[in-house]
């Protein structure tokens, strides 16, 4: 196998090398901080790039994820969902230093849906009727109104998977799946950073979330801290049902 | 007496049927899931991407990749399955999710429903309420009959920016359970909290409603 094909990089510093510029557009995995590409959002940190324009749900927390580009004022847009969990967020908001695009969520995954898969626009009834819906053509079909809303298609993607194999086969875990396998699709150049990276035969072929063909560059990112934003457990003398916090 | 949270929950959970695939929201909606009658099988959808919502896990057993939209810690069910973002509101926008509960800052009359923004307040954002109220079978509002300042919540129109236009099906509060048997229909007033009296809800209720 020739090496200067070969999609593997040694690290998140040099798999961002040569693909992140001043001004570029940007799609993120994750949920909150759960299955969050840290490592290339470090890498991304670390570049100094600046005035991105970033599409994911939420904006990490502060110091956290996407928080990381925040706090450096990297970011010049984002298009998200939520951004609730994010103090920095707010003050750069209410200070007019950010702009921000509410998408509702499945709106969101839809377009990075669409946009990966060639469709430009779609019309679709959430938000009809709401601020979602101004601005945005409009059309009634059988009774029902929609708003038309754009695919995204992004300079770069960063995406965080469980397992991956040197083609970029990609196996998500749990939750940790969200928005990546979209994400994955929607980016020109998709960067993906794995737990564990195994050789191509490793990880059956009925079992890969996200094929190789979307993903241009992968890195091994372990060892992983993974964060959690609201630990809920129970006490072991609660029922098996009892889901109260 | 008014209903306490615990009551509305219950209340709510009277609505689910057997085979049901329900979200519930954040709050009072997230403790339904105690409520569910024992032999009937309920299964909860997470917008993030899960089918089969488990309980919460015991101390040290809990997973970071594992959480529910309310990023807390959860676990999986025998029967659970996981999924993108887009398979996710695939089946919520699509219809295939039976009920929502929900919490509300304002309903209308007419259905419409508002609960994610204040104007003036810093805006969190809509998540997936908007695409849960446009997709989901059937919406219930669970919510306070007034707001903290004694304002009423049920209205003849709502004066937030709505989350979704004449979506909501069953509006459960402290005080009463309004009901509508279609979206072309009005509300009608169909149980009283004890102890409260139909002219003390009207009052407060400046929706019209039959009943």
């Amino acid at each position: 196998m020739s090496t200067s094909k070969s999609k593997v990089y040694p690290d998140a510093e040099s798999a961002l090398r040569g693909i992140v510029k001043d001004g570029m557009t940007l799609c993120c995995g994750g949920f909150g901080l759960c299955g969050v590409p840290e490592k290339l959002i470090g890498a991304l940190h670390d570049s100094g790039v600046r005035n991105l324009t970033v599409v994911s749900n939420n904006a990490g927390t502060d110091g956290a994820g996407l928080g990381l580009l925040l706090v450096s004022r990297q970011i010049r847009k984002m298009i998200s969902s939520y951004v609730g969990e994010n103090k920095e967020f707010e003050r750069q908001y209410l200070a007019g230093e950010l702009e921000l695009e509410f998408s509702p969520q499945g709106t969101m995954a839809e377009r990075v849906r669409a946009g990966g898969a060639g469709i430009h626009a779609f019309f679709t009834k959430t938000g009809a009727g709401t601020v979602v819906a101004e601005g945005k053509e409009t059309r009634v079909v059988n009774g029902e109104t929609y708003i038309l809303e754009t695919g995204i298609v992004t300079d770069v993607a960063l995406v965080k998977a469980w397992k991956g194999d040197t083609e970029g086969n990609l196996i998500y875990r749990k939750t940790a799946r969200n928005f990546n396998p979209n994400m994955a699709t929607a980016g020109r150049i998709t960067v993906a950073e794995v737990e564990e990276l195994v050789e191509p035969g490793a990880l059956h072929p009925d079992s890969i979330h996200t094929p190789g063909i979307y993903v241009q560059r992968i890195i091994n990112g372990s060892p992983y801290d993974k964060k959690i934003e609201k630990l809920t457990v129970r006490k072991r003398t609660e029922s098996s049902h009892a889901m109260v916090s | 007496m008014p209903w306490s949270r615990e009551d509305l929950a219950a209340r709510a959970a009277k609505e689910l049927r057997d085979g049901f695939y329900v979200n519930l929201g954040i709050g009072i909606p997230t403790l339904v899931a105690n409520y569910i009658a024992p032999g009937m099988k309920v299964v909860l959808q997470s917008e993030n991407g899960m089918l089969g919502i488990g309980p919460f896990p015991f101390a040290g057993e809990e997973d970071p990749d594992l959480i529910n939209a309310g990023k807390q810690t959860i676990t999986e069910l025998a029967s659970s399955s996981y999924f993108s973002s887009a398979d996710s509101f695939a089946m919520i926008r699509g219809g295939h999710i039976d009920m929502a509960i929900l919490g509300a800052m304002e309903v209308a009359e007419n259905g419409d429903l508002a609960n994610w923004m204040v104007p003036g307040k810093m805006v969190k954002g809509m998540g997936g309420a908007m695409d849960l109220v446009a997709g989901v079978k059937r919406v219930i509002v669970v919510m306070e009959h007034t707001s903290k300042d004694g304002d009423p919540k049920f209205k003849v129109h709502c004066e937030l920016p709505l989350t979704g236009a004449n979506v909501v099906d069953m509006v459960i509060t402290d005080l009463a359970v309004f009901s509508r048997p279609s979206r072309s229909e009005s509300f009608k007033l169909i149980e009283i909290a004890p102890g409260v009296t139909a002219e003390q809800i009207r009052s407060k209720t400046p929706a019209r409603y039959v009943g």
